[in-house]
C-alpha cells in the first residue's frame, strides 16, 4: 500500500441506509432506539461506530447484521431491499454477506476450531471437501494452521477470538461486523487481534467495528458517533501512530 | 436437496456430542423411553404369539373340512331352540357317504364319524383324568393334523372289527410312561383294556385353554361298545375344493336334511361349522385384547415422551445463545427446528434400542422359562419399535423444536 494515510477512494456501496427507525414495545411504553439514521458503507471502508450505551449503537449492529429489521426507512444490502426480507432470507444474507465476531467469541464448546470455522459453510450447503479446505485456509489466514484440531477451551482468548475471526471470514462476505472484538480481552491480545482486522483491511476486506473505546475506534479509518438514536458526527479518522505499526 | 443433507449430518453430530456431554441427563431421559419401549414390544410379542397360537389352534379344524354337530359354534342367545335339537349320530357319516358317492360332481370327499367322551385313562398305578376319548374311523387320518412320534394309526380292518387298540395323546403317554415306550402296552379306559398302538406328537392348547394332548383315538365300534352313553358325535366332512365351501356348506345341508327327512318348511335342525366362521367369531375378541393391551403398554411409552419433550425444551434454554450465533452465521429456522428434532428422535432411539435389546432377552428368557407362553419376536417387531421410536422422538422434539427455531436471533445471542 503507497500511502495508506490517505483514505482511499473506496468500491461501490454495499450498505445503504436512509432515515431507518427502531421503536421497541417496553411493557407500557414505546422506546425509540433509532431516530433515522442514514448511512452509506462503501466497498472496503474501515468503520467505527461509537456512542455510550443507550445510543442506538447495538441497535443499528443488528440492524447492519441484518439480525433484526428497521420499523420504518430503506436499507439496502448490494442493492437489495433488506427491511422487506423475511427470517429465511435475512439468514441468507447474514450467512453470505456478513461475518460476525462476537466480544464473548461465541464459539460452539464442543467442537473443534475447524468444526466451527465450517459451520457456516455448512449453512451455505458446501460440500464436506471443499468445506475442510476452506475452513483450514481461513484459520491459517488467522494464523492458527497448527490449531485446527483444538476446541475452544484448548485456545487462549486471543486464539478463541481469532477462530471467530476465521469464522466470519470463511464464507468471504461482504462486510465483517466486529462487536466489541477486544471487550474479553487483555490489551496485548486486543492489540493483536486490532492488527490482525488491520490486515484483513489491507487485503481488501470491509470492516465494521462497534465499541465505545476511543482507543479500539481509533483504528477505523472513518467513525462515526451515535447519540440518542441519531448519527452525531460521521468523520474520516487517521491516526499515524497505527499506520507506523502497520506499515512495518 | 444437499445442503439438507449437510445439515442433517451436522445435527446428528451435535445430538451425539450433547448425549455424551450430558451422559447422566440422557441415559435418565432415555430410560423412559427404555421403559415404554420394553413394555410396547413385550406386549407386541405376546400379541404375536397369541395370533400365533390362535393360528395353529384354528389349522387344527382344518380348513377344508366342516363340521356337522348340534350345536354352533358362535355364542347363541336362543340356546333352547338348540338344546332339544336330536343328537347327531356317528351313523350318519354312513348315509351321507353313500349319498355322496351317488351325486355327480359332489363338493364333498368323505364323511367321517367320530363320537367323544370324557374318562379317565390308566396305567398301572398312575392315572390320568379328563382325557378326551374319542372313537373313529381309520379315515379320521385324512382331516387330522397329527404327526406320530411313534407307532401308528389304526387301520381299516382294526377300524371295522372294534379292535381294543389307541392312539394315544402327548399328555397322556407322559403322564402313564414317563420312561418307557408306551407302543404295546395296554392301558385301562372305563374298566376296559386297550393295547397303545401310537403316540401323537405334542399339538400344544387350543387357545392356551385346554390341552389339545390329553387325548385317546380309538376305533368307533369299540367306542361304541363301552362308552355310547352321553356321548357327544360329530360327523366330519372333507371339502374337495376348499374355494367352494359355501357350495359344499349348501350341498351338505341338503344331505343332512335327506338324512334326517326333513320336510321343506322345516328348519335346519343340525349346525354345519367350518373353521373361518369360528375364526370371525374369534378375531374380533382378540383383537379387542391387541388393542387394549397396546394402548396401556403405550401409556408407559407416553411417559417417557414426555420426559424427552421436558429435556429438549431444557437444552433449548440452556443453549439458547448458541441458537443465536448459528441463526447469526446464517442458520434458517428449518435448520434450527431440524437440529432439535434430531437431538429428541436420536435420544429415542436411543432408548428405543437399549428397550429392545433388554425386551429381546426377556424374550428369550421367558420363552426358556415358560416354553409354552406364547411369546414371538420377530423382525418385523424390531422395525416396528425403532419406527415407534423415532416417531415418539418427533413428537415430543416438536414443540421444543418449534420453539427454537423461532427464537429472534437478537434476543438469543443477547441471552445468558
Amino acid at each position: 500500500m503507497m500511502n495508506s494515510n490517505v483514505p482511499r477512494p473506496a468500491g461501490p456501496v454495499v450498505i445503504d441506509i436512509e432515515n431507518i427507525t427502531k421503536d421497541y414495545v417496553m411493557g407500557e411504553e414505546i422506546v425509540r432506539a433509532l431516530r433515522g439514521v442514514t448511512l452509506q458503507i462503501r466497498r472496503n471502508e474501515y468503520l467505527a461506530v461509537m456512542g455510550p450505551s443507550g445510543s442506538g449503537k447495538s441497535t443499528l449492529m443488528n440492524m447492519l447484521g441484518c439480525l433484526d429489521t428497521p420499523t420504518s426507512g430503506r436499507y439496502e444490502f448490494n442493492g437489495r431491499n433488506v427491511a422487506e426480507m423475511d427470517d429465511d432470507e435475512l439468514a441468507a444474507i447474514r450467512n453470505r454477506e456478513i461475518g460476525f465476531v462476537f466480544q464473548t467469541f461465541n464459539l460452539l464448546p464442543r467442537a473443534t476450531s475447524l468444526r466451527n470455522v465450517e459451520l457456516p459453510l455448512i449453512y451455505a450447503g458446501m460440500d464436506p471437501g471443499s468445506r475442510e479446505e476452506r475452513a483450514t485456509q481461513a484459520l491459517t489466514d488467522v494464523g492458527l494452521g497448527d490449531r485446527i484440531q483444538h476446541k475452544p477451551n484448548e485456545l487462549s482468548g486471543g486464539q478463541r477470538q481469532r477462530v471467530a475471526i476465521a469464522r466470519a471470514l470463511v464464507n468471504n462476505p461482504s462486510i465483517i461486523l466486529a462487536d466489541e472484538p477486544t471487550g474479553n480481552l487483555d490489551s496485548r491480545t486486543g492489540e493483536e487481534i486490532m492488527a490482525l482486522l488491520e490486515d484483513l483491511y489491507r487485503r481488501g476486506h470491509t470492516i465494521i467495528l462497534v465499541t465505545h473505546e476511543r482507543d479500539i475506534a481509533a483504528h477505523a479509518r472513518r467513525t462515526i458517533h451515535l447519540r440518542d438514536g441519531v448519527v452525531e458526527s460521521d468523520e474520516q479518522t487517521f491516526v499515524p501512530r497505527m499506520e507506523t505499526v502497520a506499515a512495518s | 436437496m444437499k445442503r439438507f443433507l449437510y445439515e442433517l449430518e451436522e445435527s446428528w453430530k451435535i445430538a451425539v456430542a450433547q448425549m455424551r456431554s450430558n451422559l447422566t441427563r440422557s441415559i435418565l431421559t432415555a430410560l423412559g423411553v427404555v421403559i415404554g419401549i420394553v413394555a410396547v414390544t413385550l406386549m407386541g410379542t405376546a400379541i404375536s404369539g397369541i395370533q400365533v397360537g390362535f393360528d395353529k389352534s384354528m389349522a387344527i379344524f382344518g380348513d377344508d373340512v366342516l363340521y356337522v354337530g348340534q350345536w354352533p359354534w358362535r355364542q347363541v342367545n336362543d340356546w333352547w331352540n338348540y338344546r332339544d335339537r336330536k343328537k347327531i349320530k356317528a351313523e350318519y357319516a354312513d348315509s351321507l357317504n353313500r349319498m355322496m358317492a351317488a351325486t355327480a360332481n359332489s363338493n364333498l370327499t368323505i364323511a367321517i364319524p367320530t363320537s367323544s367322551v370324557t374318562r379317565n385313562v390308566k396305567y398301572g398305578d398312575s392315572e390320568v383324568g379328563n382325557v378326551f376319548i374319542r372313537g373313529t374311523v381309520a379315515d379320521y387320518i385324512i382331516t387330522s393334523t397329527f404327526d406320530f412320534k411313534e407307532g401308528r394309526f389304526f387301520n381299516e380292518i382294526e377300524s371295522r372289527s372294534g379292535a381294543q387298540v389307541c392312539v394315544i395323546g402327548y399328555d397322556v403317554a407322559n403322564a402313564l410312561f414317563p420312561s418307557t415306550s408306551p407302543i404295546d402296552k395296554s392301558v385301562m379306559i372305563g374298566g376296559q383294556p386297550f393295547r397303545v398302538i401310537g403316540t401323537i406328537t405334542r399339538q400344544g392348547t387350543f387357545l392356551g385353554l385346554f390341552s389339545l394332548d390329553a387325548i385317546v383315538v380309538m376305533p368307533l365300534p369299540a367306542f361304541q361298545k363301552y362308552f355310547t352313553a352321553k356321548s357327544e358325535a360329530e360327523v366330519l366332512v372333507k371339502v374337495k375344493d376348499k374355494t367352494k365351501l359355501p357350495e359344499a356348506k349348501d350341498e351338505l345341508a341338503g344331505l343332512m336334511r335327506r338324512v334326517r327327512g326333513l320336510p321343506p318348511e322345516a328348519k335346519d335342525d343340525f349346525s354345519i361349522n367350518e373353521q373361518q366362521a369360528l375364526k370371525s367369531t374369534l378375531d374380533p375378541i382378540k383383537n379387542t385384547i391387541a388393542m387394549a393391551g397396546l394402548f396401556i403398554t403405550g401409556l408407559s411409552l407416553f411417559v417417557g415422551a414426555i420426559g424427552i419433550m421436558n429435556i429438549t425444551f431444557v437444552s433449548v434454554k440452556e443453549r439458547t445463545k448458541e441458537i443465536g450465533t448459528r441463526k447469526a452465521l446464517g442458520a434458517r429456522r428449518r435448520t434450527i427446528l431440524l437440529q432439535f428434532l434430531i437431538e429428541s428422535t436420536a435420544l429415542c432411539l436411543l432408548g428405543g434400542f437399549i428397550g429392545l435389546t433388554f425386551a429381546y432377552f426377556m424374550c428369550f428368557g421367558i420363552g426358556k422359562a415358560f416354553p409354552s407362553f406364547p411369546i414371538q419376536f420377530s423382525f418385523g417387531l424390531v422395525v416396528a419399535s425403532m419406527i415407534v421410536s423415532v416417531v415418539t422422538g418427533l413428537v415430543s422434539g416438536f414443540a421444543p423444536a418449534w420453539t427454537a427455531s423461532r427464537l429472534d436471533p437478537v434476543t438469543a445471542l443477547r441471552y445468558e
